[in-house]
């Protein structure tokens, strides 16, 4: 028996640093992106790793990222952000009226002014007041709904807009990178087996990058290195984990809420902006379309880390994406899923770990029938894709996630 | 102490209104119109018997949405899952209605029971992932309400439960037949729906259920203190399930009336946004019965009364920022009175412990 334990958890910690050691992680990224291209091959579904889709993943994925980004500064801090969707539509609506005023630039600057003030209201809220923080974010999310409403019938329809969408405002400068991009397009060209594949997809997040995006995307990093490097980072999950001992340790937690809070409604009121003024021209009502909320399931699916949300929106936005622009080649990313799942169960095996593996092999029959008997996914279980995904990684891995302990829960100074 | 919680009651949500009232006011000052004339232009407008009417329809399900948050709030749980149960109870609800034929109150009946079964088997999901999986409800109910949505949109394509009538572009299920539709009763150049009386049963069984039932008890124990109801034999996850099922349940009823009375098919017009709403009636009635149809009232009847405010170049999407602004000070003021409350018997419990202290010491003295 306690050999047998001995084995499971040997065989347990080999697989955890499998998916550890970086080299090993490029190679199984290398290996699915071979499985996508056998994929192609096969079913003739050419869309899945043409530049086109992933500079559509990349533009998809930037808002989820931010608001993401916003949501996990907020629950890192122990204050969980239902209003980040409201907190997008301020985002949306600030970027294109300034923007039209006064330019892109400002636009952009507006905001993150008013995200800024918007997380800073649900600060005061949940931290001040103290009020169940899911009120407060919903209240956010119908009041910022109602005051763009509002706030487009009065300034709109007298310059050219309407109702319901801004006259356009100019987007933000794009380029593509020097030398790389071109030279990645030519290989992509020549169609070789999968190194074409990884030339086009990698061609398609190299050119026409807009500048925000490099910085949207370096906020990845600094969200990391904020978190885990600096004292503030360290204040903050301290501030969600224990906001009790933290304050005994003479850590001022509400102020750390404040400003995490704060930020996390700039991030997201930034993604909002994205939306406005680099994705489209324009601000149109229901634009943000759930993305707050989408938001806040990378949260979880990304386990509370940066890295995760980052791979979370990219997941997301690349389904996004894939339904925008080919819905057939969804079930061709269906067959690439169970040849995955097949593979994974072969490795279990091979580490003697029956129970996942018989899973795994279970998921990869399913994808295979399943792309056998359908013709099409319809759109609307896309469109869905990252709600189910959501539900299942907390049914089923929820062992595995690690959320700041005390997020949601009320914290008043002093109290238990 | 009863006297006080009741004083409390009714002060608060007023309060909560005046200070909306005031916000709206200053936000109308803002806009150059003379805010009082536009009150009193809704008033006049919104007690129009023509709109009173619809605004009672719209009240009956409102009023459903705030029971079913409230039945959710007794439990502390948050239902926000109320959308997508109401989308499954009346899309359910209309395409099991339009298949079979039954003699005319059975019919009906039967669409209630199955637009309850579906609200409820949706909230179970929600319910099983929150006992047994430990799922926070706030963001399992967000997904599911998306994942409602689609599933519904799904099924009303033209080859599978929907159809398409001609000249409309709406996607709708069959139709009731007539067995299965609910009279309407005629006032005032308008028709109300004859639903009107379930939502007064609705509220009254939920009254009976919570005060003077066994069931009731202990779902306000488990409510009030999960671990002091498990350890005097209450069955509390069970408790917390059934609860959520329950919350459901009338989730489930919301568009029904809509369905039975006026449309009697499925559409994707059927409104959304049933679950902020049905919290928000919830905390404004604080839970009571008769609370939730006053604050039901108070929304439908500044939804209906906004589009007049078009006419004096005011959008009227202001009431969406109004309502929101009465959610937020009812909670703060809530918020507030609670910790009086707590200050006053800290005091009490406080003063009430020297005086002790004095009297043993005077008794010290005596003896000596």
């Amino acid at each position: 028996m306690s050999t047998n334990t001995n084995s499971a958890k040997k065989s347990g910690s080999k697989t955890k640093s499998f998916f550890k050691s970086p080299a090993r992680v490029t190679l199984l990224i290398a290996g699915i992106f071979l499985i996508i291209s056998l994929v192609e091959v096969i079913t003739g579904a050419t869309d899945i790793s043409s530049p086109g889709t992933s500079g559509a993943t990349l533009r998809f994925a930037i808002p989820l990222l931010m608001a993401g980004l916003g949501g996990l500064w907020a629950e890192r801090a122990g204050v969980i952000n239902i209003g980040l969707e409201g907190m997008m539509i301020v985002g949306t609506w600030t970027a294109a009226w300034f923007g039209y005023l006064h330019g892109p630039v400002i636009g952009i600057l507006a905001a993150a002014f008013f995200g800024l003030a918007s997380g800073f209201f649900h600060a005061i809220m949940t931290v001040k007041i103290g009020i169940d923080q899911a009120v407060s974010g919903l209240a956010i999310n119908l009041i910022a709904a109602g005051a763009a409403r509002y706030l487009s019938g009065i300034f709109f329809p007298p310059v050219g807009g309407d109702r319901t969408v801004s006259p356009p405002v100019d987007t933000l400068p794009s380029f593509s990178i020097p030398i790389i991009a071109p030279i990645l397009k030519s290989i992509d060209e020549k169609e070789i087996f999968f190194v074409s594949n990884i030339a086009g997809l990698l061609y398609g997040v190299t050119k026409e990058l807009s500048v925000v995006t490099v910085g949207f995307l370096l906020l990845v990093p600094l969200t990391s290195w904020i978190l885990w490097r600096s004292k503030f980072g360290l204040r903050m999950r301290f501030s969600g984990e224990n906001p009790m001992a933290a304050e005994s340790l003479g850590i001022n937690v509400y102020r750390t809420r404040y400003i995490a809070i704060s930020v996390s409604g700039m991030l997201a009121s930034l993604g909002g902006a994205y939306l406005a003024l680099v994705a489209s021209s324009v601000y149109r009502e229901g634009q943000t379309a759930g993305r707050g909320f989408i938001g806040l399931a990378t949260v979880i699916f990304g386990n509370w880390k940066p890295s995760g949300v980052f791979a979370g929106s990219i997941l997301f936005g690349f389904t996004d994406a894939i339904r925008v622009r080919q819905a057939e080649s969804v079930t061709a990313l269906i067959l690439a899923a169970g040849f995955v799942a097949l593979l994974l169960s072969i490795f279990y095996t091979s580490s003697r770990r029956w129970k996942p593996a018989a899973s795994y092999f279970t998921i990869g029959l399913v994808a295979l029938w399943i792309n056998q008997s359908v013709e099409t996914i319809p759109q609307e279980f896309v469109t869905v894709f990252p709600n189910v995904a959501t539900l299942l990684v907390l049914t089923f891995l929820a062992q595995r996630l690690t959320p700041p302990a005390m997020a949601g829960m009320p914290y008043r100074r002093g109290s238990e | 102490m009863t006297k006080s919680r009741l004083f409390w009651g009714i002060v608060a949500p007023t309060a909560a209104i005046l200070n909306s009232l005031l916000f709206v006011y200053i936000i109308l000052k803002l806009r150059g119109v003379e805010p009082i004339e536009m009150f009193k232009l809704m008033i006049s407008y919104g007690f129009d018997p023509r709109n009173l009417v619809s605004e009672i329809n719209q009240t009956v399900a409102y009023y459903m949405a705030g029971v079913a948050a409230a039945i959710g709030f007794k439990m502390l749980l948050f239902n926000i899952g109320i959308d997508g149960q109401y989308r499954m109870g009346a899309f359910f609800g209309a395409v099991v209605g339009a298949a079979v034929n039954l003699p005319p109150v059975l019919h009906v009946l039967l669409i209630i029971l199955v637009a309850m079964l579906a609200g409820g088997v949706w909230a179970a999901i929600a319910g099983y992932l929150k006992v047994k999986r430990g799922v926070n409800e706030v963001i399992s109910n967000i997904m599911l309400n998306f994942i409602a949505a689609a599933i519904i949109a799904f099924l009303l394509s033209p080859n599978l439960l929907g159809s398409l009538p001609e000249g409309s572009q709406n996607l709708q299920t069959k139709p009731i037949p007539a067995s299965g539709q609910m009279p309407t009763i005629k006032a005032f150049e308008g028709e109300i729906y004859t639903f009107f009386f379930i939502a007064i049963v609705v509220g009254v069984g939920y009254w009976i259920m919570l005060n003077k039932t066994i069931f009731g008890f202990n779902l306000r124990a488990t409510g009030l203190s999960f671990r002091a109801a498990r350890a005097s034999g209450v069955n509390a996850p069970g408790m917390i399930f059934i609860t959520t099922v329950l919350s459901g349940a009338i989730a489930g009823l919301v568009g029904i009336g809509t369905l039975l009375s006026d449309t009697h098919s499925y559409s994707m017009a059927f409104p959304s946004g049933y679950a902020f709403t049905g919290l928000a009636l919830a905390l404004l009635g604080r839970n009571h019965p008769v609370g939730i149809f006053f604050a039901a009232f108070l929304w439908s009847f500044l939804e209906r009364s906004a589009p007049v405010l078009e006419f004096e170049g005011v959008p009227p999407e202001i009431v969406i920022v109004m309502q929101g602004t009465i959610v937020l000070s009812i909670v703060i003021a809530y918020e507030v009175v609670a910790r009086i409350n707590l200050r006053q018997q800290q005091r009490a419990v406080g003063s009430a412990n020297t005086e002790n202290q004095n009297s043993q010491a005077e008794q010290v003295k005596e003896t000596k």
